[in-house]
């Protein structure tokens, strides 16, 4: 048997008691994954513990910023004045495009008042500023500095210029987390520009690109293709540039083609962003109507009549 | 007194430091380069003042570091857990090592580290990582030697324990 050890200088240190602890500590440890797993507390905690948290994802930020406003102090005169330039061409080619633009929105906002739907070309936007903070997703997150605080809720399309983004994932008072396009766990449906065939674009696991993998076999695919949101799913208003096809290759099953797609907006480069505020009105099926009673005025109480009807019944 | 004030004040700078260094990102190529920074300031502390980090601690620093940047609560917690306890375990060798056989086992406990990662990750229903993300703990592993003395020479010239 082994002689007990001297525990003020253990050479070979650990003995059954630091084993149990052990022990303990992953069980805990294992059992509060699985409880979070099950019940997603750790946003809650996130959201009661946001006087911590928040400071430190502004203060984990600051050296991205510094980076930046470096970049821009060290930047030389030159190609600020060409990037101005270009800015300023870009500028008055997207008004000139906008002003023949105002025209077809009028007339679209005309002929579809006589098809009496109510689709609206203008758009409610807010800016946001990305915060420079790894949420240790690989690169499939994204952190804004806007939150709960400022209106933005959870499921709100983000776009920037040049497409879709993402959709806001967590929601903090005053930060809230993007989850990307390209997040292998993300699923947006679009409908390829050229031929009008609908499919869902996933996100992929190496990296920046999206893929299409069920395409019919028949249909016609090509590299170039522009894919734009469908709109289907409620999730996402139609018409926004997604990204483009790069690639088109029949699936390893041989029952579909599988395109990789690059995504239109700077994924990692964007600063600024835009938060959709409308929702989309949904193209597909209808939302389930919540089971509603009899009417309030039939109801037996005297009470539930002044109330509004849907209100009484739901209750109910 | 003044003096234990500040080194518990140091302490738990350099391990605020850590989480801090975990959330700040770096540019898109440096990114899968990017140490894991609380477990290499775990390390140094267990290896050289073994009464203050306890397992306990390591839980604690792992709830800190899932409630600032992780998926799951308790993730970063068992990890932590898992590797300062194999450091206390073989804390009296590795104090003994010279220093590029110290920066081997702190390779292996990374590795070991980023394992756990990827068994908690994938049960959770993540996907499987690209390749680049095993850069990491060798990147951490070269590190350690220049963490190790630079936190040595700042503790000796604060003089704390």
């Amino acid at each position: 048997m082994a002689r007990t050890r001297d525990e003020s200088s253990p050479l070979f240190a650990g003995n059954a008691a630091g084993t149990l602890r052990l022990i303990v500590y992953l069980a805990l440890a294992v059992v509060l994954m699985v409880l979070d797993h099950r019940n997603g507390w750790l946003w809650r905690l996130r959201y009661t513990a946001a006087a911590v948290v928040e400071p430190m994802y502004r203060l984990a930020g600051l050296p991205a910023v510094g980076v930046r406003t470096m970049s821009v102090a060290f930047a030389d005169r030159q190609r600020l004045t060409e990037q101005n330039q270009r800015l300023r061409e870009d500028l008055l080619l997207a008004n000139a495009k906008l002003n023949r633009m105002a025209a077809v929105a009028e007339q679209n906002q005309r002929l579809k008042e006589l098809l009496d739907t109510q689709h609206s070309l203008e758009l409610n936007v807010q800016l946001a500023r990305v915060i420079g903070v790894d949420l240790g997703a690989y690169r499939y997150q994204m952190t804004l500095n806007m939150g709960a605080r400022d209106g933005v809720r959870p499921g709100q399309p983000v776009i920037d210029a040049h497409g879709v983004m993402g959709q806001v994932k967590e929601v903090l008072p005053t930060t809230s987390v993007v989850m990307l396009i390209t997040d292998p766990a993300h699923a947006i449906p679009v409908v390829i520009e050229r031929t009008g065939l609908r499919t869902v674009a996933y996100g992929s696991r190496d990296g920046d690109q999206l893929a299409l993998p069920n395409i019919p076999l028949a249909a016609d695919v090509r590299a170039g293709d522009k894919l734009l949101t469908s709109g289907l799913g409620g999730r996402f208003p139609p018409g926004f540039p997604v990204g483009e096809v790069r690639t088109v290759a029949p699936a390893a099953t041989g029952m579909f083609l599988v395109a990789m797609a690059q995504p239109s907006a700077d994924l990692d480069r964007s600063e600024d962003v835009l938060l959709l505020h409308d929702q989309a009105e949904p193209d597909g099926p209808p939302a389930p109507v919540t089971p509603m009673g009899p009417p309030g005025d039939l109801a037996p109480t005297g009470a539930a009549s002044t109330a509004p009807p849907a209100t009484s019944g739901a209750l109910r | 007194m003044n003096k234990q004030r500040l080194s518990l004040c140091w302490f738990v700078g350099t391990l605020v430091f850590a989480l801090l260094s975990m959330l700040v990102p770096l540019p898109g190529v440096l990114e899968p380069f990017k140490p894991y920074w609380p477990a290499l300031f775990l390390l140094y502390w267990s290896l050289e003042s073994e009464d203050r980090v306890t397992l306990g601690l390591a839980f604690m620093v792992g709830l800190a570091a899932d409630l600032l940047n992780g998926m799951v609560l308790g993730e970063q917690a068992l990890r932590l857990c898992a590797l300062v306890f194999i450091a206390l375990r073989f804390r009296s060798r590795l104090r003994f090592f010279p220093m590029w056989q110290q920066a081997l086992a702190v390779l292996a406990l990374l590795l070991n580290d980023r394992i756990l990662l990827l068994i908690v990750r994938v049960l959770a229903g993540a996907s499987l990582p690209p390749a680049s993300w095993w850069i990491s703990p060798f990147v951490g592993a070269a590190l350690w030697p220049f963490l190790f003395l630079l936190l040595d020479d700042l503790r000796a010239r604060l003089r704390i324990q």
